[in-house]
């Protein structure tokens, strides 16, 4: 066994460990620890990457000395590492671009707290993305629960209160969903582990007593997960929380945390229920009416926004829609258009939330359209970041968004019948339009000029632009080599079987 | 009113879409940004500010200004008022139908303490062998704390979250130091509650402060061996904590429990804790031997790592829940 087998353990043991010790720290020293550790993780979960890719297979780990069915376990396989690492990247970009808002939004004596906070949500991301144990994926989703309400909280305005408590509730309701699916998984199935409860519900499934309760399970947990990651019924508490949260925490939540959820649930389909028995199931389809829906409903609702954070929390909510529509699609190509499109909208997203306050800043503060007016020209880097996530939103050619709507259509035509493809092709044709014409309309309003003279010089440091600059590559990265990414997501779905 | 109290709607200009409207004007208005129809469903608000500056200002103004109280009621009144209905509604659709689905699924279940080999293997090789492999009487401790020891790590952690929340939320910053609610406390709550004359409260402190202490070490010491272990353990010693607190003043609990010595005691126990098993997990999948003893199982040094756990578990567990009262009563969570 080699000795990078371990790194997994580490990542999850050393983030909870850093999330205490930050508490101890001061404020700066909390931040300073915290990026050199995110740097240290991301060596050490590229090495895992290296390792899965080269030997081309998954490793799991028994977590103690006790084996599969009776003690925990971790799984490490091409997905799982480049999923983490790709969170751990975001991370880290968030944080330190956002890190000039988080000075001036936080008080500075909890400054420790909120990199404690991050710290613990990096180890419930890991360990969600490592488990191969549907208990342990609920104990670090409370972790991840609490935490995505703490960052937000912490920057002390009314507003940012009151959306915790919605989200928090709406959080709560889903863990609940969650947890009672599990429980009635573990009643039929006797295991937690997931290949063990794999091969019962395997058995199970002949008998069509048990095949309702697996249902069932499978359809709370999916309405759960949902709920957390802010599918169409449920995204109304999105604009609230992206569009308030100090932007780091915007980012993080909007890109990370909504994500995280819904590969969980992607691995308890493939690695739980068994990804056969789930396309027989009528959740599927439920779950491609919901994502469409998602899709034009939260584009409309961007476009009727006058604030351009709402704006870009709410066309979260339509990107959430591609995500599960790509699930409800189905098959090996409608996941890997799914996961493609986690990583796309990361990036992309993130970028966004890290530059719409930058813009308002040249504009007075206001987030308002009337007031971005000429931002992008008072702010060049600003400017031509938010163009590029601009850009890969819609679906230009280049960038992330083309290669996932294009993986879409494929993965349509690929798995589905005439009018599954019909409708996925509608369904893409008016969201690109709705889209650009959104995108479009703000990014012409940044760009033309305004009499507006309130230019405060703002020095273009390196912590906000290296950053950026690794985000807009990983960007384009996507786009340009789209098939390596998705041969890789390909090779990690086969792992899971 | 003052000028920082947030504005109740009606005074703000809206933009009606109307027949007169050409689609060219609306067009135009939704181009300049002037229309938003997505107010007022179930998200907050529109802001008044949407200036970061003005909304530092705000909150500094609400703080100090109690009339906007007022308003704050009002603008919950409002928000009832249009969707209170609706809302109710659907909840009780909703919760109804989510009991009858799940009654209806309960009704296909294995009947409960029905014996059936497939579904009872783990748990039967946990009662059968846990005391020859944990070394732990109490089963239910060998379960949590050492074949499944990964998902407790977690749980501590989620107490240890929730605690960096709630300091967050309440603790007082220079921010927030002086405010009414400070105020509040130091003036009219001691004038009507003073705490030297609660005699009966002393008395009976006195003679149940020390027992609960020592009940709480002895749940504590003792999980490896009978019901009990860290969580309960702390809990009791917690509670021990918050009795002597309301009975003696916080001045008096202050000279000893100080925030610095609660940080100290939480990071000390986690640290340990992630590190003890850290080490348990990294030796068990490398098929090292770990060379911790298990002991006599019904001995006091028994279970192998149980009972270290189990101390660092109940000390942070009672230095969380002292933590919420007093962050709840004071806004601090000990003496500086």
């Amino acid at each position: 066994m080699d000795f990078i087998t371990n790194f997994p353990l580490f990542t999850i043991v050393l983030s909870l460990f850093s999330g205490v010790l930050c508490m101890m720290l001061s404020g700066k020293n909390a931040r300073r620890y915290t990026i050199i550790y995110e740097c240290l993780l991301i060596v050490l979960v590229s090495c895992v990457l290296w390792y899965t890719w080269t030997t081309n297979s998954a490793f799991t780990y028994v977590m103690g000395e006790f084996p599969a069915p009776w003690g925990n376990e971790i799984r490490a396989g091409v997905l799982e590492a480049a999923i983490a690492l790709l969170f751990l990247i975001v991370m880290l970009c968030s944080i330190l671009a956002g890190t000039h808002f988080l000075l001036d939004d936080i008080d500075e004596s909890k400054l420790n707290l909120y990199f404690t906070l991050i710290n613990l949500m990096t180890a419930a991301l890991m360990a969600m993305t490592w488990t191969n144990d549907i208990f342990t994926g609920y104990v670090f989703l409370e972790i991840l629960t609490l935490t995505s309400c703490g960052i937000l909280i912490v920057r002390e305005i009314g507003r940012t209160t009151l959306a915790a408590v919605r989200y928090m509730i709406l959080n709560l309701m889903g863990s609940g969903l969650f947890l009672l699916g599990v429980v009635l998984l573990y009643d039929v199935t006797g295991n937690l582990l997931m290949v063990p409860m794999r091969g019962r519900i395997a058995v199970l499934s002949q008998d069509p007593n048990n095949m309702m309760v697996i249902t069932m399970a499978v359809g709370i947990i999916t309405i759960g997960l949902s709920i957390k990651s802010g599918l169409f019924p449920f995204h109304y508490w999105m604009p609230d929380t992206y569009g308030w949260a100090t932007p780091a925490s915007g980012s993080i939540l909007s890109s990370l945390v909504s994500k995280c959820y819904i590969f969980l649930l992607i691995k308890i389909y493939y690695r739980v229920v068994g990804i056969e028995l789930f396309e027989t199931m009528p959740i599927r389809y439920l779950l491609l009416a919901l994502g469409m829906c998602g899709i034009v409903f939260g584009s409309v609702s961007a476009m009727r926004a006058n604030n351009i954070n709402r704006m870009v929390a709410f066309s979260s909510a339509a990107q959430i829609g591609y995500i599960y529509m790509g699930i409800g699609i189905g098959g090996t190509a409608g996941f890997t258009a799914a996961i493609f499109h986690i990583m796309a909208h990361s990036v992309t997203k993130s970028q966004l939330f890290l530059t719409t306050p930058r813009l308002a800043d040249v504009s007075g503060g206001s987030l308002k359209f009337s007031a971005l007016q000429g931002s992008a020209i008072r702010d060049k880097n600003a400017g031509v970041f938010f163009l590029v996530g601009a850009l890969s939103m819609i679906g230009i050619p280049i960038f992330a968004g083309f290669s996932s709507k294009l993986l879409f259509g494929m993965a349509a035509v690929e798995n589905g019948y005439t009018s599954m493809i019909v409708s996925v092709m509608v369904v893409l044709a008016i969201s690109s339009l709705l889209n650009a014409l959104y995108f479009i309309r703000t990014t012409i309003r940044v760009y033309s000029s305004s009499d507006q003279t309130d230019r405060h010089r703002i020095r273009h440091r390196a912590a906000y632009n290296v950053p950026m600059l690794i985000l807009t590559g990983a960007n384009l990265a996507l786009g340009l080599a789209s098939w390596v990414f998705a041969d890789l997501i390909e090779r990690g779905l086969s792992m899971f079987m | 009113m003052s000028k920082y109290a947030p504005q109740t709607g009606g005074n703000k200009p809206k933009q009606k879409i109307s027949g007169l409207q050409s689609a060219k004007e609306r067009f135009v208005k939704w181009l300049n940004g002037d229309f938003d129809s997505a107010v007022h469903i179930m998200e907050t608000d529109e802001t008044p500010y949407s200036n970061r500056k003005e909304i530092k200002e705000s909150v500094a103004g609400i703080k100090s200004d109690l009339s906007s109280r007022d308003d704050v009621k009002r603008l919950i009144e409002r928000e009832r008022k249009s969707y209170y209905r609706l809302y109710s509604v659907v909840a009780i659709i909703s919760a109804v139908l989510l009991i009858g689905v799940l009654l209806f699924v309960i009704s296909y279940l294995p009947r409960y303490g029905k014996e059936n080999p497939e579904t009872t293997a783990v748990v039967a090789r946990y009662i059968t062998k846990g005391v020859e492999e944990t070394g732990a009487v109490n089963v239910v401790a060998g379960m949590i704390l050492d074949y499944r020891a990964f998902d407790t790590l977690g749980e501590s952690h989620v107490l240890f979250t929730a605690l960096v929340c709630v300091m967050i939320l309440l603790r007082m910053d220079k921010k927030n130091r002086r405010t009414q609610f400070e105020d509040y406390y130091t003036t009219d709550l001691m004038q009507f509650h003073d705490i030297s004359k609660e005699s009966i409260m002393r008395c009976v402190g006195m003679i149940l402060i020390p027992s609960i202490f020592l009940y709480g070490i002895y749940v504590l010491l003792n999980g490896q061996n009978g019901p009990g272990g860290g969580f309960s353990g702390g809990a009791v010693m917690g509670g021990g904590l918050i009795i002597f607190a309301s009975a003696f003043g916080f001045g008096v609990t202050d000279r000893f429990f100080t925030r610095r010595l609660s940080n100290v005691i939480t990071f000390v126990s986690l640290a340990f804790y992630s590190f003890a098993k850290g080490y348990v997990f990294f030796t068990g999948a490398n098929g090292l031997d770990n060379h911790i003893p298990k002991g006599t199982p019904g001995a006091i040094l028994s279970g192998g790592m149980i009972l270290p756990l189990d101390i660092a578990v109940g000390l942070v567990v009672a230095c969380t829940m002292f933590g919420f009262y007093s962050l709840f009563r004071r806004g601090n969570i000990g003496g500086d």
